[in-house]
């Protein structure tokens, strides 16, 4: 219970102002597409050189905190996700704003961020030595087996059809492979210099997401005078809020999910949103809605994306392993003032360790009140007409992803990816699968060399990676979750007709 | 187009001795511009920020230096930008990792070696060091050298990738104990390596020697030997590895620095190479540095090409059987 004793902390007024300050700074940079939660804490490290150890750690966790959320934003109105972590948001989010429910598509974002948000803080404040161990337990072959997992995800997800699903996961995958590799350094594919670092991320989620809608837009306002505009109803907070309710099942698997995933090392943020958003698609009743606009959806992702936030410190606070960029960056935030995170954190600066962690719990709830407000004006941004919005939105993914690492090589990767994902898009394929094969092909390909590496001077590499607890368990949850795509696919092919599979 | 601009530099310079010592007199006239090619809140990038914000006061440049990051492929995009794209005018700047940058032009594959670079100053040295987990039954080198003796191949020990200060320290240990080891080169560089120990992945890992420190400090590691010539400040009851009784020198330390790309006026680099070593000096950097654990080695120009030319050679040694 020592947290309560520095709750006061938070609330001195220079402390709370850059609460306040970090929030609102960390909706718009989350909100702005290419300023990932990463960029964002970076941006504002120099900053805190100046203030005490304390206030600068309560600024970083509030901007990473709020950027998190912030990033729903872009990706329901734009359908631009601002991180790996709202990809998700995306698929039934975008599909909410398309149909005039934007503003309740991203209430619901928020309020499921904040719930998911206050969870996953407390697990950081009541079960950190537990979790401690809890991350330290997935070693190579785990995450290993953790990215199979995904890639049998691929299939099913945001795609009428199984089989281009798992293609558009297989571009993915390979376009992952393009630059010096992680471990060996060994060249691949690069034609151009401005490959050698491989496809950005950051870059490649902008171009596949926003690149297809603006010319989309661009051809629809040849056709019809640009006057087509998004249409966002007024809906009211008290109503998010019973809605909200009604989908505790997504809720509690998006929460339960991402603090589970955020926890481990290396992995995180990028799929926890992925991965609850997929399992609540399984568990639910409902689930041939998913992806045209159900508010499940969006509930699940945006409660796994923020729930993750508190237990991705974990390894940072008390083994003082960065396990995520941002943690990465934090880090730095705390070594400037000459704090160790670990047990000197706790024992020697107890005021810094528990005003930063409970500030990131006061930081959820303004994150939440100040995105509803935000959320009642989306109205009028989304009034703009489609002409505009085009080049808006154009504008801002140039600027996104020249800004990761400030190249133009990654204008240039996006914009081509962006063209490709045009046509494909036109065949019926979709963006998620692939930004998911971009993602996973590098963690299921490292540690699998890595494993080998040290199943070669050990046991060998059948009982590295097939026995231990974990690793049968993991693979268990692979078999099942291919049976049960197949199961679904073989089911409903009953049913569809040859038009509807080639449509 | 670049070699045209280097070009009308050279003929202006030509034309207007005086003026053009003026300009030199007067650089920088705007801030400058320093590439880091580790991405933002890496060690590098914190410890390039730390040594250069003192840039702006009178005694050192008179104007900030700003920090860009090129990250991406263990450095070889910065460097490659520095070698090929960037403007040798005195207001692009880059942070150099040795040996890092030395064993990648060595290995290939890349667009730069010691040839594209000037270098100016060095700010930081930070050794490798050999941890354990703090249960282990390894309580020194010769513990771990013995195992290895026995088990030829079997110990396993991670390190933050190929071809950096790592695998050179972890290459030198197996020549001069005459030991082979399983060496696992980690995807997410030194964090991950430290993890992979204290998560008793692998028997023994090769890290920095300043988030060794850290790791110590929580309690979580134990570090045998310092891959130096001498003992840290920051572990003094450290023995290096040559005090052990193995023949290995500073190779693997992992020196950072200022440089410059080649073709920089000659005047500026002069003009660099005198202010710089002073701006390190400065008393709030050298704080700073020490809170957040991070040993400093300022080096002047010439010290830091002695290092460069020596580092080459043993480099080219050493990975020449890969």
């Amino acid at each position: 219970m020592e947290f309560l004793y520095y709750f006061g902390d938070v609330f001195t007024p220079i402390n709370f102002g850059l609460l306040m300050l970090g929030t609102i700074g960390g909706l718009i940079l989350g909100a702005t597409p290419g300023l990932s939660p990463t960029m964002a804490v970076a941006l504002l490290i120099p900053f805190t050189f100046q203030l005490e150890a304390a206030q600068g750690l309560i600024l970083l966790g509030a901007a990473y905190t709020s950027t998190v959320a912030g990033g729903a934003v872009s990706a329901i109105l734009l359908k631009i996700p601002g991180a790996p972590a709202n990809i998700a948001t995306t698929l039934d989010g975008h599909t909410m704003a398309q149909k005039g429910e934007g503003a309740k598509a991203l209430q619901l974002s928020f309020l499921a961020s904040a719930v998911g948000g206050v969870f996953g803080v407390l697990l950081l404040i009541f079960l950190t030595p537990v979790l401690a161990k809890w991350a330290l337990a997935f070693g190579p072959s785990h995450l290993f087996w953790l990215a199979i997992l995904g890639v049998t995800v691929i299939g099913t997800l945001d795609s009428r059809s199984v089989v281009k699903g798992l293609l558009s996961g297989c571009i993915g995958l390979w376009l992952s492979t393009i630059g010096f590799d992680d471990i060996m350094g060994a060249q691949r594919f690069i034609f151009h210099p401005a490959l050698g670092g491989g496809i950005n991320i950051i870059a490649a989620l902008i171009g596949l997401f926003a690149i297809p809608q603006v010319i989309t837009m661009f051809a629809k306002g040849r056709r019809n005078d640009g006057a087509e505009v998004i249409e966002v109803q007024k809906h009211s907070i008290l109503d998010a809020m019973k809605e909200l309710m009604r989908n505790k099942r997504a809720m509690g698997i998006g929460t339960i999910t991402g603090s589970i995933i955020g926890l481990i090392p290396g992995v995180g943020g990028q799929i926890a949103g992925l991965v609850a958003y997929d399992q609540s698609k399984k568990f639910s009743p409902d689930r041939d809605k998913f992806g045209t606009g159900h508010p499940e959806g969006v509930i699940a992702a945006e409660a796994a994306n923020n729930a993750m936030v508190g237990p991705s410190l974990v390894p940072l606070l008390t083994l003082s392993i960065p396990g995520s960029p941002t943690a990465a960056v934090l880090l730095g935030g705390l070594l400037i003032h000459g704090i160790f995170p670990g047990t000197d954190l706790f024992d020697n600066h107890p005021d810094v360790a528990w005003t930063f962690i409970n500030s990131m719990l006061i930081g959820q709830i303004l994150m939440c009140i100040f995105g509803l407000y935000v959320a009642g004006m989306a109205a009028r941004v989304a009034q703009v007409p489609q002409s505009v919005m085009a080049a808006v939105v154009l504008g801002l993914a140039v600027f996104g992803s020249y800004s990761v690492q400030s190249s133009m090589g990654d204008v240039y990767v996006m914009a081509a990816l962006g063209v490709m994902m045009y046509f494909l898009e036109r065949f019926g394929f979709s963006a998620a699968p692939l930004v998911l094969g971009l993602i996973l092909g590098p963690i299921a390909e490292a540690n699998f060399i890595q494993g080998s590496m040290i199943a070669r001077a050990t046991d060998g590499l059948g009982p590295y990676f097939l026995t231990g607890p974990l690793n049968i368990f993991l693979i268990a949850v692979v078999i099942l979750s291919i049976l049960y795509s197949a199961y679904m696919e073989l089911r409903t092919r009953r049913y569809t007709s040859k038009e509807e599979i080639m449509a | 187009m670049k070699q045209l601009l280097a070009g009308a530099a050279i003929a202006l310079m030509g034309l207007t001795t005086t003026a053009f010592a003026e300009g030199a007199e007067n650089y920088p006239e705007r801030p400058v511009m320093m590439m880091v090619s580790y991405g933002a809140g890496g060690a590098t990038d914190f410890q390039a920020r730390i040594v250069t914000m003192t840039a702006g006061n009178e005694d050192a440049l008179g104007m900030p230096i700003a920090i860009l990051n090129k990250p991406g492929a263990g450095g070889r995009v910065g460097w490659n930008w520095l070698a090929t794209q960037a403007d040798a005018d005195g207001y692009t700047l880059g942070a150099y990792n040795v040996p890092h940058f030395i064993a990648q032009s060595i290995k290939g594959g890349v667009e730069y070696s010691t040839d594209s670079f000037e270098p100016i100053a060095n700010w930081g040295a930070d050794p490798a060091v050999f941890v354990v987990g703090a249960d282990s039954d390894f309580n020194s080198m010769q513990d771990v050298v013995a195992f290895a003796k026995e088990n030829p191949g079997k110990l396993t020990f991670s390190g933050a990738g190929l071809f950096v200060g790592h695998h050179i320290a972890a290459l030198q240990l197996e020549k001069a104990a005459d030991v082979k080891m399983a060496y696992i080169p980690n995807n997410k560089g030194g964090a991950g390596a430290m993890k992979a120990v204290i998560a008793g992945e692998v028997m023994g890992g090769i890290n920095n020697l300043s988030d060794a420190f850290r790791a110590e400090q929580a309690g979580n590691v134990k570090i045998l030997g310092v891959f130096d010539l001498e003992r840290n400040e920051f572990l003094p009851d450290v023995p290096t590895l040559k005090e052990q009784g193995y023949d290995i020198d500073n190779a693997s330390v992992n020196f950072r620095g200022i440089m410059v790309p080649k073709g920089t006026p000659e005047d500026v680099i002069e003009k660099l190479a005198a202010t710089v070593p002073a701006m390190f000096e400065n008393g709030k950097v050298a704080g700073k540095m020490k809170a957040g654990g991070s040993p400093m080695k300022i080096m002047t120009r010439d010290e830091v090409k002695q290092m460069w030319a020596d580092r080459a050679a043993t480099l080219k040694e050493l990975l020449a059987g890969l």
